[in-house]
């Protein structure tokens, strides 16, 4: 499993690192921002079975990302774990193209559960 | 006769500023970190140096404007930091800086959605060494939150205020 972790925060990168190797065998890649995930995403044919997108980034931010992400690509399960909990950002990721949303401060456990859901979600529809 | 020189009307703490930030301390805190924190009584601060000596800064536009800034003891961050990552992190290193910011982007996006429908944050900016000294908007006041851990102290403090077009 090919899971991109887009984060400026490269602690946060590394949390979201040990939750998300409960998920069994799992191949990181990261990006500081929205341009270097979209660079990660071009030379990586095969594609990703999750991003995890944060909002607020530098050069690019990830409500921009998610928007050119879904551009070409509707199926990649894309969920925004970050620090903007208003209802009204939470609707503009959705209409963005987000799977799911999760709000830092999170558990490991909530991240855990939030991931699982969507991808299991998004298996039993496909 | 002289006209009379009025008094200028010292600064009041306003509650609805104060405890966004006073609960989302605690919950960053204690769902990030794992750590409790108490908190003595905020106060009006008239000084510019942060209270400590690592400060994590966070702007705010839109709806609301100001900074609010993190300021920890160092001995408190390293530990803090520990906690946090998950390991031990060079007070020296970038990633020190890193965890800094982020605790302080936390903590203000959690205060953030109790204070205005249209207010952004800016990415942290970290600064740390003694007697660094801070520039904050001059019309608005600052409080600061004093705030206690079992690893040492830490203070968040708040110079914010809300536009009348945001939803108070």
């Amino acid at each position: 499993m090919k899971i991109l972790l887009v984060d400026d925060s490269r602690t946060m990168r590394n949390i979201q690192k040990k939750v998300l190797g409960d998920l069994g065998a799992v191949e990181f890649s990261e990006a500081g921002d929205g341009l270097e995930a979209l660079t990660a995403i071009a030379s990586t044919p095969e594609g990703f079975n999750l991003i995890m997108v944060d909002w607020n980034m530098p050069n690019m931010d990830g409500i921009t990302l998610i928007s050119r992400i879904r551009e070409k690509d509707k199926a990649t399960p894309l969920i925004m774990a970050t620090t903007e909990a208003e209802k009204s950002r939470v609707m503009e990721a959705l209409k963005a193209g987000v799977n799911n949303y999760v709000i830092k401060p999170f558990t490991p456990e909530m991240l855990l559960e939030k991931v699982k859901t969507t991808l299991e979600k998004l298996k039993a529809v496909a | 006769m002289q006209p009379s020189q009025a008094t200028p009307t010292p600064p009041t703490i306003n509650p609805k500023l104060i405890v966004p930030f006073v609960n989302s301390v605690r919950n960053v805190f204690a769902t990030m970190v794992g750590v409790s924190t108490t908190m003595d009584r905020p106060r009006i601060k008239t000084d510019r140096a942060p209270a400590y000596d690592v400060s994590g800064i966070i702007g705010f536009s839109g709806d609301v404007i100001g900074t609010v800034v993190v300021s920890f003891q160092k001995c408190a961050a390293a530990k803090l930091v520990e906690a946090f990552a998950g390991m031990a992190v060079d007070p020296d290193s970038p990633d020190f800086a890193d965890a800094v910011g982020e605790l302080a982007n936390m903590i203000a996006g959690g205060a953030k959605q109790h204070l205005g429908n249209a207010a952004d944050i800016s990415i942290p900016s970290v600064v740390i060494g003694q007697g660094h000294v801070i520039t904050r908007p001059s019309d608005v006041p600052c409080v600061v939150i004093p705030c206690k851990t079992e690893v040492g102290d830490f203070a968040v403090e708040v110079s914010v205020k809300q536009l009348q077009t945001a939803g108070t």
